[in-house]
Parts: C-alpha cells; sequence; structure tokens
C-alpha cells in the first residue's frame, strides 16, 4: 500500500505531538523561554496538516493508515473521514488559540511551572488528536486516558482549591472511562474485534443481544460523564473555575466536545442508525439534554462568579449538543436534517465558550477580578476585552448573525421537523436564561462606575485605559471576530457540505432510509 | 459467547465473572461512601483491577468465552512451541489479546493512581488533612 504526503499526516499529527512534549520538557531544563515557541511550533504545524487532511478528506475521500503495516482488525487503523477530520481542524485551531494566549498568562500566573505546563499541554493535545484520528476502540480508550490525565494535572496546577476540584475530576473521569472500556470489554466478548469497522460489519445480527445492548448503555454513561452531561456534570463546575484560564477555555471548549465525538463516532461507527432506532435511548438523551439546558442555565445565573457561571453555562450548552445528537436519527432535511446541527454547535461553542473563558482570564490577569460585582467600570478601562466579551456574550444568547442564532436556529429547525414541539420551548426558555446571566455582566462591566470614578469626570485618570498584552488580545478578539464572521458564514450554506459529507457517511439526514 | 442465560451452575462455573463483578460494587461503594481520600483512591484501583479480571476472563479458553467457533488460533501454521509443534484446528487456545489490553490498561491505571496520589500529597501539604469533609470545611473558611 503506497500512501501520498498527506495520507501519513494522520500518525503525524500525532508523532508530532508527542516528541514535541518531551522535547518541551528537555528544552525546558535549558531555557525557559523555548518552551512556548516549541509548544506554538508544533501545533501549528499540527494545524496545517489537519487543514491539509481535510481538503484531501472532502476532494480524494477518507484516509486509511495502519500502524506498523499492520492491516485491520489485527493492526491499529487510523481512519479520518469527514467528521474526524472537521473536529480535528477544530482541536488544533482552539489549541494554538489557547497557546497564543498562553505565553503571558502563564508567565504571569505560574512563573515556576512553564515547563511542566507546556510538556502537559503538549500531550493533551496529543490525547485529543488521538481520539480524533483513531479508527480502533480500544486506541481510542488509551487516547482518552491520555488526554484525561494531563487535564487532571493541568488543573491542579493552580494549587489550593484546585487540587480538590482536579481529584473529583480524577475519580469521576476514571469511572467513565472504566465504564468506556466495560463496554469495549462486553464487545469484545461477543465480536471478538476492536476495529471500528469491522465491529459495525459483525455487530448488525447481534442487534438484539443483551450484551452488545449493555455494552451501548456503558459508553453512553462513560462518555457522558467526560462530557458533563446534566446529572453526571458535577465535576465540571469546579474544575473549570480553578483551573488556568487557557486551560478552561481547553476544558469548556474542546475536552467535552472531543468526549461528544467520542460518542458520535461510537453511536454511529461502531453501531449504527438502524440499532440507535431499535432502542429509544435517544429519545432519553433529549430529555436529559433539555433537563440539563434549563437546569445548567438557571444555576449559571445563581453564581457570581463568573468563571463558574461560564462553566453552569457549559453544562447548558452540551445540553444543546446532545439535543441536537438526539435529534439527528429523526431529521431528514437537505439543510438542518441529521448531525448538521449538532456538528456546527460544537464548532460554535467552541468559539463562543473559548472566547469568554479567556476573557475571564484577562480579568484574573489585570486585576484578579473573579467575580462579577466587581467589574464595575472595566467597560472603560479594557474596552477591547470587554467588547470582545460582548461579542461572544451575543453569540451566546443568539443575536443574529452571531453563531449562537445559528446553531439555536438549526437546532430549532430539527426539533420543528421531528415534531418535538417541547423542546422548541426548551430552546426559546434558555435563551432568554442567558440572556439574564450575560445581561447581567454587561451591565455591570458597561453602566455600572467603578469605585473611584466621579459622576462628573467620566474621563478622569481612573477610567483610563489599562489593556492586557497584544499577545493575550489578538486570540480573544480574533475568537470574538469569528463568533460573528463564522455566523455569517454558515448563513451563507459555504461550509455545510462538509457537515453532509458525515451525514452520507452515517446515513443520516437526507441520506436516511426511510 | 459467554452464555448470558441464567441457568444452573451458573455460578459457580462463571464464578471469575461474578468476582468480578463483586470487586467492581466494592470499588464503587469505596469511591462514593468513603471519606477519606485516600480509600477512593484504593476504590478506584479495586474498580479497575476487576475490569482487569473481567478481560483476563474473556481470554481464558477454557470457560468457552472466546466466542462460538472461534477455536482457531491467530497464528496458523507451524510453530515451535505449540503441541507437536504443529498449531490445529478445532484445538481451544487461550486468547492473548485481551490480556495484552489488560497490559495497557495496568499502565493507565498506574498512571491514574500516581496522579491521585500526587494530588492527595499536594492536599495534605495545602490542608493538613485527607479527609474530604475537612478539606471542604476549611476551603469554606477561606472563604471560597
Amino acid at each position: 500500500m503506497i500512501l501520498s504526503v498527506v495520507e501519513q499526516f494522520p500518525v503525524l499529527v500525532i508523532v508530532v505531538s508527542l516528541l514535541s512534549a518531551f522535547t518541551i520538557l528537555i528544552a525546558g531544563w535549558l531555557n525557559k523561554k523555548s518552551c512556548w515557541v516549541i509548544s506554538f511550533a508544533t501545533i501549528l504545524v499540527q494545524l496545517v496538516m489537519a487543514v491539509f487532511i481535510l481538503h484531501h478528506v472532502l476532494t480524494v475521500g477518507t484516509i486509511h493508515y495502519w500502524l506498523g503495516g499492520w492491516s485491520p482488525p489485527w493492526g491499529i487503523e487510523y481512519v479520518v473521514d469527514a467528521l474526524n477530520a472537521y473536529i480535528l481542524v477544530i482541536v488544533l485551531s482552539l489549541a494554538l488559540i489557547c497557546v497564543t494566549y498562553s505565553k503571558r498568562s502563564i508567565a504571569h500566573e505560574l512563573p515556576q511551572k512553564i515547563v511542566s505546563f507546556y510538556t502537559l499541554y503538549q500531550l493533551l493535545v496529543t490525547g485529543l488528536c488521538g481520539v480524533t484520528v483513531t479508527g480502533d476502540i480500544f486506541n481510542m480508550y488509551v487516547f482518552i486516558e491520555i488526554f484525561s490525565l494531563s487535564a487532571y494535572a493541568l488543573i491542579a496546577s493552580r494549587g489550593k482549591i484546585a487540587l480538590k476540584a482536579s481529584f473529583t475530576y480524577l475519580v469521576l473521569g476514571s469511572i467513565g472511562a472504566c465504564f468506556f472500556l466495560l463496554g469495549i470489554g462486553f464487545l469484545y466478548s461477543v465480536t471478538g474485534s476492536l476495529n471500528m469497522h469491522d465491529l459495525s460489519l459483525i455487530l448488525p445480527p447481534l442487534y438484539e443481544n443483551k450484551v452488545v445492548q449493555a455494552a451501548f448503555v456503558f459508553f453512553v454513561v462513560g462518555l457522558s460523564i467526560k462530557m458533563a452531561l446534566f446529572p453526571l456534570h458535577t465535576w465540571l463546575p469546579d474544575a473549570h473555575s480553578f483551573a488556568p484560564s487557557e486551560i478552561s477555555a481547553m476544558l469548556s471548549g474542546i475536552i467535552i466536545e472531543v468526549s461528544t465525538y467520542a460518542l458520535i463516532r461510537v453511536s454511529f461507527s461502531v453501531y449504527t442508525v438502524a440499532f440507535i432506532k431499535l432502542l429509544p435511548i435517544f429519545d432519553f438523551l433529549c430529555w436529559v439534554a433539555a433537563f440539563g439546558i434549563i437546569i445548567g442555565s438557571v444555576l449559571a445565573i445563581a453564581q457570581y462568579n463568573l468563571k463558574r457561571m461560564l462553566a453552569y453555562s457549559s453544562v447548558s450548552q452540551m445540553g444543546y449538543i446532545m439535543l441536537a445528537v438526539g435529534l439527528s436519527t429523526s431529521t431528514h432535511s437537505a439543510l438542518w436534517g441529521g448531525l448538521t446541527p449538532a456538528l456546527m454547535h460544537i464548532l460554535n461553542h467552541a468559539l463562543m465558550k473559548g472566547c469568554l473563558f479567556l476573557v475571564a482570564g484577562a480579568f484574573i490577569y489585570k486585576a484578579e477580578l473573579w467575580n462579577i460585582t466587581d467589574f464595575q467600570g472595566l467597560g472603560r478601562k479594557m474596552p477591547y476585552t470587554c467588547a470582545a466579551f460582548m461579542l461572544a456574550a451575543i453569540s451566546m444568547i443568539g443575536v443574529p448573525p452571531s453563531v449562537g442564532f445559528v446553531s439555536k436556529v438549526y437546532i430549532i429547525l430539527a426539533c420543528l421537523e421531528s415534531g418535538k414541539f417541547i423542546f422548541v420551548a426548551v430552546m426559546l426558555l434558555s435563551s432568554l436564561l442567558n440572556l439574564v446571566y450575560f445581561w447581567r455582566v454587561i451591565e455591570t462591566m458597561y453602566m455600572k462606575r467603578g469605585e473611584g470614578e466621579e459622576r462628573s469626570h467620566s474621563h478622569s485618570s481612573s477610567s483610563k485605559i489599562d489593556e492586557i498584552p497584544l499577545s493575550m488580545l489578538i486570540p480573544v478578539l480574533t475568537l470574538a471576530g469569528l463568533c460573528i464572521i463564522m455566523g455569517v458564514v454558515w448563513l451563507t450554506e459555504i461550509p455545510l457540505p462538509i457537515l453532509d459529507q458525515v451525514n452520507a457517511l452515517f446515513g443520516l439526514g437526507r441520506y436516511a432510509i426511510p | 459467547m459467554i452464555d448470558w442465560s441464567f441457568g444452573g451452575g451458573i455460578f459457580i462455573a462463571k464464578y471469575n465473572y461474578w468476582i468480578s463483578i463483586l470487586l467492581m460494587l466494592i470499588g464503587f461503594y469505596a469511591m462514593i461512601a468513603k471519606g477519606n481520600l485516600l480509600k477512593k483512591v484504593i476504590g478506584l484501583n479495586i474498580f479497575q483491577t476487576a475490569i482487569i479480571l473481567f478481560f483476563v476472563s474473556l481470554g481464558d479458553a477454557t470457560l468457552g468465552s472466546w466466542g462460538k467457533g472461534v477455536t482457531e488460533p491467530i497464528v496458523k501454521g507451524t510453530l515451535p512451541w505449540a503441541a507437536g509443534g504443529i498449531v490445529e484446528h478445532g484445538v481451544v487456545y487461550a486468547n492473548p489479546l485481551p490480556h495484552v489490553l489488560m497490559l495497557t490498561a495496568i499502565v493507565v491505571g498506574a498512571a491514574t493512581t500516581a496522579v491521585a496520589l500526587a494530588l492527595i500529597i499536594r492536599m495534605y501539604e495545602e490542608y493538613g488533612t485527607i479527609e474530604e469533609e475537612e478539606i471542604i470545611e476549611k476551603e469554606r473558611e477561606l472563604g471560597v
């Protein structure tokens, strides 16, 4: 089997990243400043590769890479189709933006831990890419553990309270991963295979088998813990609020999304639509997601710590994605059918939450401001950061033409098509609740005056502009700009063919067999 | 294929699976009910060990757990260490693959335990205790 250069990229994305992690560790002994450079350069190279992979997948077709030349189902195989390639680009784009941001912020927050921070960060990226490109279910488990372990350590890096948060995440995350492993064991006991494609060929006659059904439940529960789906979200608020801000952004924007990707992959690539229609589990997931949307938003309103509020908002946003995934088997439109709204919201949520958490980090960087009530007058002190926050916040609320608006429209259209009107009400109510908790922050930033500000001297010395460094501001503004630009791009329907290919792959949406 | 039907002798014939389930529940209980963080980690380890036992049991061919009709060896042909030098059809072989998978899972388990223990040591330095309740109390005193 002779492969073109691009067809080698799926494995190179991982190898380069893994080698870079250990290079950083060694280079850090000599020069601490080199860590950031190596990490940034690696992720940039990975992102370029990911873009080439996406282009290749869309123009030529799915990439199969056999590790060590061992043919599947015996050897491990990396399979990249439209779904992986799309997720891979999102993962690496946000990773690049966060690493750019982290240069100044980590030097300020964790000056003693720069070397270990970037080593772990690179391992985290390795794990996330690994989960995304692999076509072998046990390999997926190993990569899930790699990124989870790096995430535990990164969350704990701030010390003190973060340690407790990290420990809770570790215990719950390990239970989730163990359930996933148990699911693999169940499938292996009936099929004797671990290759996803091979499993999808062996499984159909066994769909009525209780073991196969139990395995699916284990996968769903295990990954639901990892992605913080509503009743299993208890680790998330602490972990998100006490982690360093770029890690919060990664956690909320990427890590829980990659777990969602793993669930989509297992549901549609290992099992198929035929199996999902056999069991009412996706209907159940829709209801769980709907409760998650409402309760996440209500809890967000009750918070006064900005990062904690955003964390609860993530719980509600994961509800959106799972609701869209749950509806995917019952919609047949060419536009909003199948997985389109879910995949769309994965990208959109990464942009919005990435931006919001980085802004929250900026406030902490500048003045150790954690609580919303302390944000008085920030709109004048940090005009660009606050503007970025506002753009992302209005996206979350769903003001056109932002990304949040597009996702909500698509999800609501999917709800309408499948005839589940109650979820339309849930979506609208949640937009209202989003408005409540984001408006509170915007109001404090712009409408209320700072402590030292006099009424008559709004241009006095206390309201002088005091912005974060450019290396932090550019990532924040990029994400904020993308929140609006991507919204317009989605409305023009240019990127929809990518998602259409995913639907074609899984037989969803307009490709569904009635 | 494993005979999952609830028949006579299932407790005795599949005793390793029952032990695995029992261990899993013990581990789960320890993680939920114990307030001591170290005991939670021990619970986690028991849980992981139970899964390892489950996988290793899958590879045990004498229980016929390796799928019906899959009595073929992974490598066919002549092998120096097989009986008579020839690997035969129809002879039951233990499946090495679940065992190999568990080597990886053991490594992952060891790494998880290492991270957890490191966190516990840091928490002990910070709060002077490893009881969950006391840590939460001290956090409250710090005003979070």
